[in-house]
Parts: structure tokens; C-alpha cells; sequence
């Protein structure tokens, strides 16, 4: 088990990481790698391989919304027909069920803000059961999945010490 | 005029260290990468900074008592029974300093009468020799061994031990070396200094940067906590090393003359630097061992590299260097670092750096990330080839 943990926390950051090299410095055969990450697909705890993006380096233009939705719970179904209907949708980047104020935390992404806000009136609004929505676009980002997006920091350490 | 300095300091080696670091400035090469630091590449975990940073806002910017806030001895005092077992009183028992390096030096100084015989074995960190020598002691050197691992045996004690020995330095786990004591080799001395009713000075700097069983300290074995000063401190296991902050615990009596020295010399350790301490022992096991796991990685990447390379290394489960030995070159550390340092342009310490039995090797820092590690490799193979090509 703390092998495999070890392993997930590496891969989470560095998905292309070699297989010789996480044998090497997890301290195990390159075999019991291969095996691990094969169980670990198979009962989807790894569900995709991913390249984290900063899109504003880009010339490509993109805008990220995140949506607050209020919705009425269905009889026997609870929110999870409701989160199917939204995450159906392509441009919906993530759906989370949340306590407190609201329900559920969609995730979009668009070309424009017309896009995005058009997505919301037109589609998420009018599905039945949605109450309110609240959408906050996102202008800058700082840190995304872990990683600090900006300068690198340097080393600033002395070059030989005791 | 008469001469402005004294001879005892005079006669103090500048450190080896310094010789090379001069080395590597003077090539002023962007291209060089370092192997040579002995300080973690993490930044200190932002929850603990931001206890300094807090301090600072409340206005806690003034002297502490000689021996250090309360509440920071006593979470130290938490520390060592959880992780060691050993029972010190806070208030008698410990004191804060301005890091492990100041504990070394008064506590030599609380500890040695003139012409009292300190044995310090080596390889080891730059400061026990000098700082014996201005305690007025005379340092006694034990030249440890690759085919022990660099462990301190009971027979290599006993041929070093005078009717003027005081003080054993003990620096497991070490640096440069990155050897260990274990229970067993710790048990082993311990018949040795009782019998000869010597004190021992455990710098467990490294204490929390061990890979194999969890570091035992000395002054828990039967016998021990009364004749054993241990050293400890923030800049190796919560990456602190800015900070400047250790302490000592031992017998009353030793830390009460320590706390003379401390209180003359230095007043108080910093204030900033204690209240984030105090976080660091409440709040920072979990950064402690995300970063021990980060070590232990690079320290098998490099077993592997140097493995793959045919260099001759022994397993360091302790502290972040790897000590490779590199006698089959037929030159010293010195020639060696030097022509890497200048052909390949990457900086590892010359293993005289830390005395004479250091000859043959180097100290390869791993407190760098494993980027850096694979490249410093790469060039290591280069060279190592070049050099091979060379002989035969």
C-alpha cells in the first residue's frame, strides 16, 4: 500500500515519468511497476493521464467560468440525474456536489464570455429543476493543481556550504 | 605595531570548505551546477514561515529568556519523548541556540578544562576541530572507516580514549558521509564510555533524515542521558537552516554553564525564529516526511547511477549526501573536484573537506531536485568515462 500511495503522489505531479525511473527511485522492479499501474488503471483509482496548461502563454483565447447552481432534488434520484444532464455537456470542464450555500459547483470553459453566458441561459438555466445559477469567471490564475503558475524560482542558495 | 590577532586563531585551519567555494566563484561559470550545498532545496513550509510572519505583526520583537520560550522548550521536550523516549525537564534540561552550531561550541566550552582531550571522528562537519581547539581542549582524531560504512566502532573508541579524554562527539547521521549509528553499534560504545566515564556530545542535526530504521538517539540507551549533551535543531528536518535555530538538552549542570556562555555571547536565539519553531514541532511531521520520501528517492537514484557507473559507494541511510569513492582514479579528492568541477563543470566537496579519512571520496549533496541529480549524473558518467579511457 505505501508503494502505491508513493506511486499515485508521483504520478499525480509527473505522469510522463519513465518506468525504469520509478522502479529506480521507488526502490522496486520495474515489473512490479508495470503491474501496480495496470491494477491501478483497471479499477480506474488512475482514471486519465494529463498535461496541466497555462493558456494565458498562449495566444489562444479561452475563458473559465465557474457556476454556482441551486437545484431541486429529484425523488429517487437525488442530484445525480440532474449532475448527468449538466456534465453531458462538453464544454462543462468539472461537476462537483457541494454542501452549503448552493448544490452543484459546474466548471466551464469557453471561447468568449458570450459563450459561457450563453451556455448558462440557454442550456443550465432552463433545465427544470435548476432554481439559480451564479457565474463567476475566473481572471487570473495563481496555482492550479498543486503547481504555481509563473516565474520559476531560482535557486538562491550559496554554491558550497558546509 | 603589535601583532592585532591572536595565535589560537591564527592557527585555525580556514575550512576546506572555503577553499573550494573560493574555487568554484572564482570560474564564475553559469553553466556549473552545484552538488556541494548543505542545505535542504525546499523552502521552509509556508505554515511555519507564516507563524514568523505572524510574530513579526504581533509585535514579538523583543528578547526571549536566555534559554528560549517556554513553549518552544517544551514542545521540544514533546518531541524528544515521542520520537526518542527520553524525558528532559524544559525548564533545567534545555536550551535554544543560535543552531546547531552554536550548541557545539559552548557546549565544548561548558564542557572542557585546557588540555582535556575531545575525540572527534571524521569525516565529519567542519566545526567540532576548531571549535574543540577554542574551548582550549586538543582535539583527538579517529579516522573512521569506508568498510564500516563510516560507523564509529567500539575497538576504534577504545585505542582513541586517554586518562585526558572528556568528550566524544558523536555526529550520526553524518555529514559528509551520510552513515548511521544503529542501536546495535550505539550499544556497542556505550560499555566503552561508561567504562571510561566520558561525556558524549550527540549532534543529531540529521536525526529526522534517516531511511532505514528511525534514528536512535544515544541518550536513550541505559546509562546515557546522563552523560550525553544532544544536539538537535530546525534546519535539516523543517528546512530552517535561515533561521538559525537548535538546541541542547543534557544533564542540568552542563546546560546551566552553557546558558553562562549563551547568555554573554548571544542573550536569546531569535524570536521570529522560535514562534516558528514552535509551529514546526506542533504542526510539521506531515512536511517532514514528504520531504524524507523526496530524499530517500534521489538517494536511490543516485545508488543506481553510481551502480550503473561501476563506482565503488556504499549505502548512506542517513542525512542527504552520498559519499562515493573514487580512489581507483589514482588522484586525491582535491585533483578530483577540481578537474570535475573544471572539465565538467558540476561542484561536489572534496571528502578532505571534512579531514584526512575523507581522502579518496566526495560529497554529493542531494538536496537538489532530481532534475538536476540526472544531469550532475549524466556528466559524472562523462567524466568517469573520459578518466578510465585515460588509464588504460
Amino acid at each position: 500500500m505505501k508503494m502505491e500511495e508513493e506511486l499515485l503522489a508521483i504520478i499525480e505531479k509527473n505522469s510522463r515519468i519513465d518506468l525504469k525511473e520509478l522502479a529506480v527511485i521507488l526502490g522496486v522492479s520495474e515489473i512490479d511497476i508495470v503491474n501496480t499501474l495496470q491494477k491501478l488503471e483497471e479499477e480506474g483509482v488512475v482514471c486519465g493521464y494529463h498535461t496541466m496548461i497555462n493558456w494565458e502563454k498562449t495566444s489562444i483565447e479561452k475563458v473559465t467560468a465557474l457556476i454556482e447552481v441551486r437545484v431541486t432534488p429529484q425523488r429517487g434520484q437525488g442530484f445525480d440525474n440532474i449532475a448527468e444532464r449538466i456534465y453531458k455537456y462538453p464544454e462543462v470542464q468539472s461537476v462537483y456536489l457541494i454542501s452549503g450555500g448552493y448544490d452543484l459547483l459546474v466548471t466551464l470553459e469557453g471561447k468568449t464570455l458570450r459563450e459561457v453566458s450563453s451556455f448558462v441561459s440557454d442550456k443550465l438555466s432552463t433545465l427544470e429543476t435548476v432554481l439559480s445559477t451564479a457565474t463567476h469567471f475566473i481572471l487570473k490564475k495563481y496555482k492550479d493543481h498543486g503547481t504555481i503558475l509563473g516565474a520559476k524560482s531560482e535557486d538562491e542558495r550559496e554554491i558550497v556550504t558546509p | 605595531m603589535r601583532n592585532p590577532v591572536s595565535d589560537t586563531i591564527v592557527g585555525i585551519k580556514p575550512s576546506g570548505i572555503r577553499k573550494f567555494f573560493d574555487i568554484v566563484t572564482e570560474m564564475n561559470d553559469k553553466n556549473v551546477i552545484s552538488l556541494g550545498v548543505g542545505e535542504p532545496d525546499f523552502d521552509t513550509p509556508w505554515h511555519i514561515r507564516d507563524e514568523g510572519i505572524y510574530s513579526l505583526e504581533k509585535g514579538r520583537s523583543h528578547y526571549t529568556g536566555n534559554t528560549g520560550l517556554v513553549e518552544l522548550r517544551k514542545e521540544i521536550c514533546n518531541y524528544l519523548k515521542r520520537s526518542q523516549g527520553i524525558q528532559y525537564d524544559y525548564s533545567k534540561e534545555v536550551i535554544v541556540t543560535v543552531g546547531g552550531s552554536e550548541a557545539i561550541d559552548i557546549g565544548l566550552r561548558a564542557m572542557c578544562n585546557p588540555g582535556d582531550e575531545v575525540i572527534i571522528p571524521q569525516p565529519s562537519y567542519v566545526s567540532y576541530e576548531p571549535c574543540a581547539l577554542l574551548a582550549g581542549a586538543v582535539p583527538v582524531i579517529i579516522d573512521l572507516k569506508e568498510e564500516n560504512e563510516f560507523r564509529l566502532t567500539a575497538d576504534e573508541l577504545k585505542a582513541a580514549i586517554t586518562d585526558k579524554t572528556k568528550v566524544l562527539i558523536l555526529p550520526f547521521p553524518n555529514n559528509p558521509t551520510g552513515g548511521i549509528m544503529e542501536r546495535a553499534d550505539l550499544e556497542a560504545i556505550r560499555e566503552v564510555i561508561i567504562e571510561n566515564d566520558i561525556y558524549v556530545m550527540s549532534d543529531e542535526i540529521y536525526a529526522e533524515l534517516t531511511y532505514k530504521d528511525k534514528h536512535v538517539s544515544i541518550a536513550s540507551l541505559e546509562g546515557m542521558r546522563e552523560r550525553t549533551v544532544l544536539i538537535n535543531g530546525f534546519s535539516k528536518a523543517y528546512a530552517m537552516t535561515g533561521w538559525r535555530l537548535g538546541y541542547a538538552c543534557g544533564p542540568e549542570e552542563i546546560i546551566r554553564q552553557m546558558t553562562k556562555i549563551h547568555q554573554y555571547c548571544i542573550m536569546c536565539a531569535p524570536t521570529t525564529s522560535q514562534y516558528a519553531a514552535i509551529e514546526a514541532l506542533k504542526n510539521g511531521d506531515k512536511d517532514v516526511e514528504e520531504m524524507r520520501a523526496e530524499y530517500n528517492r534521489r538517494r536511490r537514484f543516485l545508488m543506481n547511477a553510481f551502480k550503473e557507473m561501476n563506482i565503488k559507494v556504499f549505502e548512506p541511510y542517513g542525512a542527504f549526501y552520498i559519499f562515493p569513492c573514487i580512489k581507483e582514479f589514482g588522484m586525491t579528492s582535491d585533483e578530483f573536484a577540481t578537474r570535475f568541477l573544471a572539465e565538467e563543470k558540476v561542484a561536489a566537496v572534496p571528502g578532505t573537506a571534512f579531514g584526512a579519512s575523507g581522502e579518496g571520496f566526495l560529497r554529493i549533496s542531494y538536496a537538489y531536485s532530481l532534475e538536476r541529480l540526472k544531469e550532475a549524473m549524466k556528466r559524472f558518467a562523462h567524466f568517469v568515462e573520459k578518466l578510465r579511457a585515460e588509464k588504460s
